[in-house]
């Protein structure tokens, strides 16, 4: 009386990739060109290893500055042996957590694996593991990459604050408000975070008992509910802000300053 | 299986018919009893129309009024019920219905709870303290997802989207049922010592229904034909809130929570009408100004608003409105909960109503009111059954749920159905496997019954003729709809009746083409057997009451008699022909007539 | 009332082989596409099979594919297309079909056998169970399902990959299991079982299950990944391991 629970006859039955008559592909379309262009960018920056300092601002791309060939050292825990870029000794963290990010795992999995290019689109690839296997089974170390990215933006807060600290004295430019903003959205992103949400009271049970874990997590919950928003603000503008410092630093542009 | 083999055939103690909510409960509990056990149901599983039940299921727990208990709620079941009710029923539904629920929780139910942890309960019309036990407004959806949840851990087994024609007898006893799966077509024979039927509602024969495909009375159709009686089906209720716009949505229910949670129902005057249609019977316990009626939502020393008088009350009361002109532009009445209450707590308390009327009404309840009119919703009647064992005449024939009538008697009380489902669903199948067990020597399935049944269902399919079954089932509805709608005469019975008549002649020259494979129109044609068995008797059954009670409202005579108060139609099918006979209620013990008189 | 001629685009056939044929119908004020369906079943094909139920987006019955989108017939509203526009109706692809609209989708109830049942713990000393609008709240969000299976039927992982289907339960099953390891009450341990037999591993969370549910419960990020979270916690979380390994708990 039944066919096959498993089994599958439409898929032959109407054999085109998708009937849908939308236009489906511009988001994966915006995805590739915006996260791409960021990526080549940051690659380009990374690689640089210059114009990334002009005082009193720090790219963040280069924050902390952790070798002692820094053009504004934060911490020198590399000594002179270290010739690479010292982008490298950091870039890893942020990159890690926004490639091991929920959101972006969607984004990307979506426009650059085709997997699926949109919904009820078919699947680019003939075969599937999802994330069952290495490399895609490392994403599950999202968390950690959360921790170390809290590190980080304490470090940028700190460079924000910094950024108040003019040769002549206390001062405010727009360099600061560049950084101030960039530091808050970053910060939005990381705790907007689904293992962050996890982590501040997801994983209970019963809230009754935990109210001040409720709220914490109820809060985390609001900022997480506008969790893609936040990566790609902050995505946005931590790229202008290093673009800001690196045209401060070549002189092509002046820092406008308020006091 | 083998193509040449012409049914296939099963064997069980305990046949369930239906898979609401009684149905499952009933098919769980026989289960339990160790009787080997099948569900049947028309549908997938799950898909019943008791997920369309919103605003709760009453039971006297007292977790939100202490005060309450289930004397109170059968002094509310049997009040609402204008005093027609079966009181073993009454007795028997406000004493376990708590138990029922708890029960329910034990499987996993997440009702809204107190702020003590407990499980919340909500006003509704006519129950004196608040007493649904609910989740938002989709009680149903969680009692059926919890009672699947439980019968598939289980191991239950289900035979789905299998459509039961008729039952075969040995004798005056139940040995088997007939029927078909609508997927393939392919035709079924089920040997079994017991049925429950669960079938649930009727009200597909009418044109304004908040009732699905499913509620065309099958088991109306199957009970009569195996010489089971039926009561009060002439006092079907029509749910006073249905939405009324756009017209592809007209009947589909707006739950009694709205009001229960603050709406009020207004006039196109914007005046609160409900304060001019209080009936004496109700006076006493029903606020007669607004200020009363406001303040008794927080305080129960108050009198209840009029917005939440019973359902009869209200319907007829709506249609009196639209009647007399003061109407809304699509013929209904308003009700507001958007002036009364924030829209954050409308958001929280009906969030299936914000998005029914957002999705298919471009209607914002928080910020503009509904348009509602009055919506066939529920049949009070049904098969005749003992209060205690559910069990019908017929041996072996068992009934439980909408289908069965007595408890709700002239007109049922919001919340009081979803604990009727579990209270007697759980008695079908505990009285059916007792009986299973109790019965002695053997049982057969007649051949030449199971012949009839199977060429009854082939006949559409078979058949020579040019009418469409859609053109009848539409023309019933209209028949039913306009003749034996809220408010009915003796002419306009008569008429139905005629008109009923040539609709069978007209449903015997349908044929069929697509073959038997999943073919609605082979479905429909079957279907409308038990809608016009349904219809002749809610017709002759309304046609017999010669007084106006509950959900049966005749213009020729609309006082209620009480001579007529103390009588059921019951109706029953003899050579053919549907007979009508008024017969005398169950005499009440006098304890509980204190109760059901008592001033409060 | 505002009445127009429509053309729809309707899948007629059965497993053996099929086309789209197309109807040209009536469609009035307020009408859902399953309004129109209806419309060509009693004028034009008798026969053409279609699942519905209550035609008020609580029964999950009617679920197709409109234009190529997951949907349910029933609350996709006729004045949401643009006038003129050809609309194709066909059945769920990711089951098998039975006939026109109607597809076979004991997938589904084959896996809801594979989850244990609610476990509750001890009762409080009252003799009552104790819980908070707090606790049930992320539950109930997962309870309103009405098991239409169109998160189901949109997976890639088992619309476009046939062979995962013994190994993985779909997103309404995540949503399930979900529900019960969050239950304040439950005592049963369902990560194991998450991960193993019910391959949450093979989600890539790309989110095509939210996007076209009904009843918008966020399954993705309320159920999806707060349970790839808890399996972190109990199976690739290298400090926690560390930790148990030397025996904290």
């Amino acid at each position: 009386m039944k066919n096959e629970p498993f089994g599958n006859q439409r898929g032959e039955v109407i054999p085109r990739a998708t009937l849908r008559t939308d236009a489906w592909w511009i988001e994966p379309a915006l995805v590739i060109l915006l996260l791409g262009s960021f990526v080549v960018y940051a690659t380009w920056v990374a690689l640089q290893n210059a114009h990334y300092y002009a005082a009193p601002y720090l790219s963040p791309f280069y924050s902390p500055c952790l070798a002692t060939s820094c053009q504004h050292v934060t911490w020198p825990l590399f000594g002179s042996w270290w010739n690479l870029s010292p982008a490298f000794l950091i870039l890893w963290v942020p990159g890690g957590f926004r490639a091991t990010c929920y959101y972006y795992r969607k984004a990307y999995y979506r426009s650059f694996l085709g997997s699926p290019p949109g919904c009820a689109v078919r699947d680019v690839a003939k075969s599937y593991t999802g994330e069952t296997r290495f490399p895609f089974l490392l994403q599950n170390i999202h968390r950690y990459f959360f921790w170390l990215s809290l590190v980080i933006l304490a470090f940028l807060w700190w460079d924000a604050v910094l950024a108040f600290r003019f040769k002549s004295g206390f001062g405010m430019g727009v360099g600061t408000l560049v950084l101030l903003v960039n530091a808050a959205l970053l910060t939005l992103y990381s705790l907007s975070c689904h293992s962050c949400r996890h982590l501040c009271g997801g994983h209970l049970d019963a809230f009754h008992t935990r109210p001040a874990k409720y709220s914490l997590w109820r809060t985390m919950s609001r900022l997480n509910e506008r969790h893609m928003l936040f990566a790609w603000i902050s995505l946005i503008w931590v790229g202008l802000t290093d673009v800001y410092v690196r045209l401060l630093s070549m002189g092509i542009i002046r820092d406008l300053r308020f006091f | 299986m083998a193509a040449d083999v012409k049914y296939q055939t099963h064997e069980y103690d305990v046949l369930v018919i239906g898979a609401g909510g009684a149905g499952l409960r009933a098919a769980i509990e026989a289960s339990a009893q160790g009787a080997r056990t099948a569900l049947v149901c028309k549908s997938l599983l799950g898909k019943a129309h008791t997920v369309m039940a919103e605003g709760g299921m009453a039971a006297a727990m007292g977790n939100v009024w202490k005060e309450d208990n289930w004397q109170v709620h059968f002094r509310d079941t049997m009040r609402g019920g204008k005093m027609l009710n079966n009181w073993r029923m009454a007795q028997l539904h406000a004493q376990e219905s708590p138990d029922r629920v708890l029960e329910l929780e034990e499987w996993g139910a997440l009702f809204d709870r107190t702020k003590a942890g407990l499980i919340s309960q909500r006003d509704f019309g006519g129950h004196r303290y608040a007493r649904l036990a609910h989740i938002g407004d989709r009680t149903g959806l969680e009692l059926i997802r919890t009672l699947q949840q439980h019968a598939v851990h289980k191991g239950l087994e289900v035979h789905m989207e299998c459509n039961i024609q008729r039952l075969v007898k040995d004798g005056n006893r139940v040995s088997g049922a007939v029927g078909y799966f609508r997927p393939t077509g392919q035709l079924v024979v089920f040997k079994t010592k017991a049925v429950v039927l669960a079938t649930g509602g009727i009200g597909k024969s009418w044109k304004f229904t908040s009732n699905s495909w499913e509620c065309t009375g099958d088991g109306i159709r199957l009970a009569l034909d195996a010489g089971a009686e039926l009561i009060d089906m002439e006092c079907h209720q029509f749910h006073p809130t249905g939405m009324v716009w756009p017209p592809s949505v007209r009947g589909i229910l707006v739950t009694e929570g709205v009001r229960g949670d603050g709406g009020t129902l207004t006039n196109s005057e914007g005046k609160r009408f409900m304060f001019n249609y209080i009936p004496d019977f109700f006076k006493a316990e029903t606020a007669d100004n607004e200020k009363e009626a406001d303040a008794w939502y927080e305080d129960k020393k108050n009198r209840r608003t009029p917005d939440l008088l019973p359902r009869d009350e209200v319907a007829r009361a709506i249609n009196s409105e639209v009647k007399a002109g003061r109407g809304t532009p699509h013929g209904g009445v308003y009700l507001d909960i958007a002036s009364r209450r924030p829209a954050d707590y409308i958001r929280k308390r009906l969030p299936s109503m914000y998005h029914q009327f957002k999705e298919l009404a471009d209607v914002d309840i928080t910020k503009e009111p509904m348009e509602v009119g009055p919506t066939c919703h529920y049949m009070n009647g049904g098969i005749r059954v003992d209060a205690d064992s559910t069990a019908t005449c017929v041996p072996g024939l068992f009934a439980a749920g909408e289908v069965a009538g007595g408890l709700h008697g002239a007109n049922r009380l919001g919340g009081n159905s979803l604990s009727d489902l579990v209270v007697f669903g759980r008695r079908a199948g505990l009285y059916a496997a007792q009986y299973v067990k109790s019965l002695s020597g053997k049982l057969t399935v007649d051949a030449g019954q199971v012949e009839a049944g199977v060429q009854g269902i082939l006949r559409p399919v078979q058949g020579k003729g040019n009418e469409n079954p859609y053109a009848v089932h539409a023309d019933l509805q209209e028949c039913m709809q306009s003749l034996v709608g809220i408010i009915r005469t003796e002419g306009e019975l008569k008429k139905a009746l005629e008109e009923i008549a040539v609709f069978k002649q007209r449903l015997g020259r349908v044929t069929v083409e697509g073959g038997r494979a999943f073919n609605p129109a082979w479905h429909l044609t079957l279907d409308l057997l038990a809608m016009l068995a349904v219809s002749e008797a809610v017709t002759r059954a309304a046609l017999e009451r010669k007084e106006s009670r509950g959900g049966h409202t005749r213009d020729d005579y609309p006082k209620a008699d009480p001579k007529w108060g103390k009588v059921n139609v019951v109706l029953r099918r003899k050579n053919d022909e549907i007979s009508v006979s008024p017969e005398p209620l169950l005499e009440m013990p006098d304890d509980l007539k204190k109760l059901v008189e008592e001033k409060q | 009332m505002a009445a127009s001629e429509v053309t729809m685009r309707v899948w007629r056939g059965d497993a053996k082989g099929g086309a789209f044929t197309e109807y040209r119908v009536q469609s009035q004020e307020g009408m859902v596409v399953l309004d129109v369906i209806h419309a060509i079943q009693a004028t034009q094909a008798g026969d053409l099979a279609v699942r519905w139920n209550c035609k008020a987006g609580k029964c999950g019955s009617c679920s197709a594919e409109i234009n190529g989108k997951p949907r349910l017939l029933c609350m996709t509203r006729m004045n949401t297309f643009t006038p003129g526009e050809t609309i194709t109706v066909a059945p769920m692809k990711t089951f098998p079909l039975i006939r026109d609209l109607a597809t076979d989708v004991s997938f589904n109830y084959e896996k809801a056998k594979t989850i244990p049942a609610f476990r509750p713990g001890p009762k409080e000393p009252d003799g009552t169970r104790r819980m908070f609008q707090e606790d049930v709240e992320r539950g109930q969000e997962f309870r309103k399902c009405i098991e239409c299976f169109l998160c189901q039927d949109v997976c890639h992982v088992i619309r476009d990959h046939e062979d995962n289907k013994p190994a993985f339960a779909g997103p309404r099953f995540f949503m399930r299991l979900a529900e019960l390891e969050m239950h304040p009450l439950d005592t049963h341990d369902r990560k194991e079982l998450a991960r193993v037999k019910a391959g949450l591993g093979f989600c890539n969370i790309t989110k095509c299950c939210t996007e076209v549910c009904p009843e918008h419960i966020h399954i993705t990020d309320n159920a999806i990944i707060p349970l790839k979270e808890r399996i972190v916690t109990e199976y690739y979380d290298p400090v926690v391991w560390l930790l148990r390994k030397i025996g904290v708990r």
